[in-house]
């Protein structure tokens, strides 16, 4: 097998903050190859964006990159000087934001902005760059490309402007493109249509995609493979199929079934997982997971579990693994979220 | 359905510090060593404005008001550490007695600008619609009479005293004020939580001072600490012309133009008061712009 | 136009109407001489039953948030009727208005800005408490302890505010508030799209857990169908402005009589590889247009796949009637028509 795109080993980015170091990235290592997709998913905190910040070199202050490699084709990122991050952005990845409107300066022209996106670096001559504007837009699907070119972002639907930061993303023909939550902002129905260009791109242009996201039918949509973050660690990695038909780690069990699915009819309850995501700063000791897991055992609140190979291609971070959860026990998650005494209290309360 | 087991399902969350806005305002207020410096100055001019007579009853300090023409411009003595003026009068204790004009002034003005434009602008801003043009256009007609003729109107009709003073200079001011809390008031009402309230039945009134008052509050405060030096500036200004306090009453702006009969002589006479009269209003704009940095991040997260 | 009547189903249906929206219309003039008007609400109308949850999707723009305002009295109707058990809320002004209010609450979708960031939890639940007058002293502070506890929180901290609280922490805040007044019908404006998705389950079974305990009739407002259908008794369907269709939770996916819903459910990726492969989505043309000069006959035309343009669809608005199942209303030339054609052509789930 070739070598991988891109190679993380061991990352660890932090904050330094007055309440103390903010463990954002804690230690991940994981691979792209060439052509993936890969989902890395988690809630907000996990440390999913910014993985994304770290791999290009993006993390805002008080953060920093404390330890690690980012393997690009074997050159580090971590190590590069300026300028060669800002040869390696836009040029060899690119990065796709939440919400365009931000990313675009909304006093430049659509047109404009692709075309200082691609003279910025030198793969493309003026002339070329030029020429490729409407190309690119029309790839993109946006409609009347050459005379939408000359609009400003604003006269842009949300949907057109994440096209516009896609085109602008591809117009130097990047090896790797990162999309973190691109469709968040979006309608179903638009949201449906950038997925649909993503998975288009990803097969035409054969360039490799991150998706961030927190939405597990997005991976499932878009994604081979699929990366679960918890508490800046990575707890589940494989490919898709089997994360979604044998998860291993709690927390990947129960974020697959605390969502309603839109095409199963049956009213089961909702697994909804205890408590709130940890304090990055005041981590608890052992499984970074076990204050809020419903399956765990005496070992998980000392030790942290290392992630271990569970079937071909897949690993989690567990000392229980789903596989040995018992059927009644896996029905305790849909536990009732009402004190019935204090509702009964509250009724006899408001009848007298 | 078979009715869920129903426990009670406490939510175990580590205990944040549990800090109330006000309190985490003047934490990061006290970070701020140049607002801090101004606040301690401001403390120290307010305790020389209250106990001002008592020393002058103790005899610490000169009577401000006690002429004494044979010793006319004396030169700084331990009679009088910073000398006398044209009269013969304290220059010391003048200045001092001066803060008492100043920060009365200051202090005053700012609750009738609280009173006139905080209501105007919260009843504009709440209710809205014919109410607010009706107010607003109010508001601009007024804001268009330019402010020192309405004061020399004002003065020459009334004659002036300190009363008269207070009531000209308060009556001018409030309008900043009232366009303030009125956008304040126009954003905030959307917000949920203000239909959240009329949702649990709260009338206009409870509406207005219970959610939109307090959460305009911040920018309230900053704005009328602004307003203080302001008003003293004008003050001094019109005391200056000679239309302000009367005499012999002390206030920096007619020390300042006392002094100017001889700036040239005794450049002191001027830079004395002139210089209370900066370093007081300076202390406030720093306090202002302190407090603005300490209150804005108030929406955190 | 008239709803066309919805003739007794198989289930439930016995339960008495609790809520009757009747043609409700709500337009906010735009600002200018021009004198034009978002036309937000445009003609709306349905019916709740007492201890059912009605569910209300729609993208941006649809004007299903305004619809709940209208419905809680927060904004004056611009036409149509509001009836709850029975009496016209768009006609009621004072106390009686506030009478009515106790019955009817309103759950909002950002935890951040719907609690007074200057109070404390103590004092936001106390508030409706307050307003009517229904608890004092002890007996105040003992109901404010018990609805923390009931909505899962910890009751003694009353004295904490707002920011001291995570997204779901709040939104169980505003659910007690919400609750405090004992009400029968509550409308949940998006109440979980703000919240991490580990955070949405929970509140999600605790507004179930709650119906069940008080016989709460929900109005259940989201623009996440598959949250909508997990919740919901029945599916209103709003474009621009307007109900397109209303069907039981199970009709509504397995047979869509109007293409927009065909549309808006073949756009929903579901956590399943497998079918995600096969799922086409439905494409829809253009974007949504504005709703201050909406499209003349079928507002959905511009966008509809199976539009006869020009030709009906553009000329003749459909009125909202019955079609599919008993009890599904769909406001189509044409209903039914794409479901039947994209079930057999991109193999979307039939039946």
């Amino acid at each position: 097998m070739a070598a991988p795109l891109l190679r993380v080993e061991d990352l660890r980015t932090q904050f330094f903050t007055s309440r103390g170091i903010v463990h954002a990235v804690d230690g991940i290592s994981f691979n792209v190859n060439r052509g993936e997709t890969v989902g890395i998913v988690g809630e907000s905190g996990s440390g999913k964006t910014m993985t994304a910040f770290s791999i290009l070199r993006l993390v805002p202050d008080p953060g920093r990159i404390v330890s690690g490699r980012i393997l690009f084709k074997d050159q580090d990122v971590v190590q590069m000087n300026d300028d060669d991050v800002r040869e390696f952005r836009g040029n060899d990845v690119a990065m796709i934001f939440q919400d365009p409107m931000t990313s675009l300066n909304p006093v430049t022209k659509v047109g404009t902005q692709i075309d200082e996106a691609m003279t910025a670096h030198e793969r493309f001559s003026k002339k070329e760059a030029q020429a490729r504007i409407i190309p690119l837009l029309q790839q993109v699907r946006i409609p009347e490309a050459a005379r939408r070119a000359q609009d400003y972002p604003h006269q842009f639907s949300g949907g057109m402007r994440q096209r516009a930061m896609i085109a602008m993303g591809l117009s130097n023909e990047p090896e790797l493109l990162i999309a973190d939550e691109p469709t968040t902002a979006l309608d179903v129905t638009v949201q449906a249509q950038i997925i649909q260009l993503l998975k288009q791109l990803n097969r035409d242009v054969g360039a490799a995609i991150i998706l961030i996201t927190h939405n597990m039918a997005l991976v499932a949509s878009l994604c081979q493979r699929i990366i679960v973050m918890y508490a800046g660690r990575i707890v589940e990695e494989g490919p898709v199929e089997q994360i979604f038909d044998s998860p291993q780690h709690p927390y990947t069990w129960s974020l697959l079934r605390s969502v309603p699915r839109v095409d199963v009819a049956r009213a089961e309850r909702l697994v909804s997982i205890k408590g709130l995501p940890p304090d990055l700063v005041r981590l608890p000791p052992g499984c970074k997971f076990h204050p809020r897991c419903r399956f765990k055992i005496e070992k998980c609140e000392r030790e942290e579990p290392p992630l271990e190979e569970v079937a071909p291609n897949q690993v989690a971070r567990c000392w229980v693994m789903m596989r040995n959860v018992a059927q009644e026990q896996r029905e305790e998650t849909k536990a009732g979220e009402v004190s019935r005494e204090a509702a009964t209290e509250l009724k006899q309360a408001g009848s007298g | 359905m078979a009715a869920a087991a129903v426990s009670l399902e406490q939510i175990d969350w580590e205990n944040p510090e549990q800090i109330g806005l006000w309190q985490d305002a003047w934490l990061r207020f006290r970070r701020n060593p140049i607002a801090v410096g101004g606040l301690v100055f401001v403390i120290l001019l307010a305790l020389d404005a209250l106990f001002a007579p008592l020393l002058v009853n103790f005899h610490v300090i000169a009577d401000p008001l006690k002429q004494n023409p044979a010793d006319s411009y004396a030169g700084p003595s331990l009679q009088h550490l910073l000398g006398t003026d044209y009269l013969g009068r304290d220059l010391l204790s003048r200045t001092m007695f001066g803060a008492r004009i100043s920060l009365t002034i200051g202090l005053t003005v700012q609750a009738i600008y609280l009173v006139v434009g905080g209501t105007i602008g919260l009843i504009a801003g709440y209710f809205g619609g014919r109410t607010d043009n009706l107010l607003m256009r109010f508001v601009d007609i007024w804001y268009a009479f330019p402010d020192l003729l309405f004061i020399l109107v004002v003065v020459s009709v009334f004659q002036p005293s300190l009363f008269v003073i207070f009531g000209a200079i308060g009556l001018i001011g409030w309008v900043d004020l009232s366009r303030l809390i009125r956008g304040q008031v126009l954003s905030l009402k959307e917000k949920e939580f203000v239909e959240g309230a009329r949702a649990a039945g709260s009338g206009p009134s409870k509406i207005i001072l219970r959610h939109l008052l307090p959460n305009t509050l911040g920018p309230i405060i900053v704005s009328l600490t602004f307003g203080i030096p302001r008003a003293i500036f004008l003050e001094a200004t019109l005391s200056y012309l000679g239309v302000g306090i009367p005499p012999p009453t002390p206030s920096w702006g007619i020390m300042i133009s006392d002094g100017n009969q001889a700036i040239f002589a005794y450049p002191h006479q001027v830079l004395v008061p002139a210089l209370a009269l900066a370093v007081t209003m300076l202390s406030f704009s720093f306090i202002g712009d302190g407090l603005r940095d300490a209150i804005d991040p108030r929406m955190r997260r | 136009m008239k709803v066309a009547e919805a003739p007794p189903s198989t289930e439930r249906r016995v339960d008495p109407v609790i809520l009757r929206v009747d043609n409700v219309y709500k337009h906010f003039p735009v600002g200018g001489l021009g004198g034009g008007a978002v036309r937000a609400v445009d003609g709306v109308s349905f019916e709740i039953r007492r201890g059912e949850t009605l569910g209300l999707v729609g993208e941006s723009g649809s004007g299903k948030s305004t619809l709940g305002r209208v419905i809680t009295a927060l904004h004056p109707a611009s036409g149509g009727h509001v009836f709850f058990e029975g009496k016209d809320v768009t006609k009621l002004r004072g106390g009686k208005l506030r009478q009515i209010r106790r019955q009817l609450q309103i759950i909002f979708q950002d935890p951040f800005a719907s609690l007074d960031p200057r109070m404390t939890v103590g004092e936001i639940i106390a508030e409706p408490l307050d307003n009517y007058g229904l608890a004092r002293g002890r007996q105040r502070q003992l109901r404010i302890q018990e609805l923390l506890r009931v909505v899962g929180l910890n009751p003694n901290f009353t004295n904490r505010y707002p920011h001291e609280f995570s997204g779901g922490q709040r939104q169980r805040i505003g659910i007690a508030k919400a609750l405090a007044l004992n009400p029968s019908l509550i409308v949940c404006d998006e109440p979980v799209s703000a919240l991490d998705v580990s955070i949405q389950a929970q509140i999600i079974n605790l507004l179930q857990d709650l119906q069940r305990e008080f016989n709460l009739t929900y109005l259940f407002i989201a623009h996440d169908l598959a949250v909508v259908r997990h919740i919901s008794n029945r599916i209103a369907v709003m474009y621009l402005g307007k109900i397109v269709e209303i069907a039981d939770r199970l009709d509504i996916y397995d047979r869509p009589q109007h293409p927009y819903t065909s549309a808006l459910l073949s756009s929903i990726p579901v956590p399943d590889p497998r079918r995600e492969a096969n799922r086409e989505p439905i494409p829809l043309k253009g974007e949504i247009p504005s709703p201050v000069n909406p499209p003349s006959g079928c507002r959905f035309h511009t966008r509809c796949p199976i539009a006869r343009v020009p030709g009906v669809c553009s000329e003749i608005e459909p009125p909202l009637v019955a079609h599919g199942r008993p009890g599904q209303v769909a406001a189509c030339h044409f209903a039914g028509e794409l479901s039947a054609r994209s079930a057999t052509e991109a193999g979307l789930p039939s039946a």
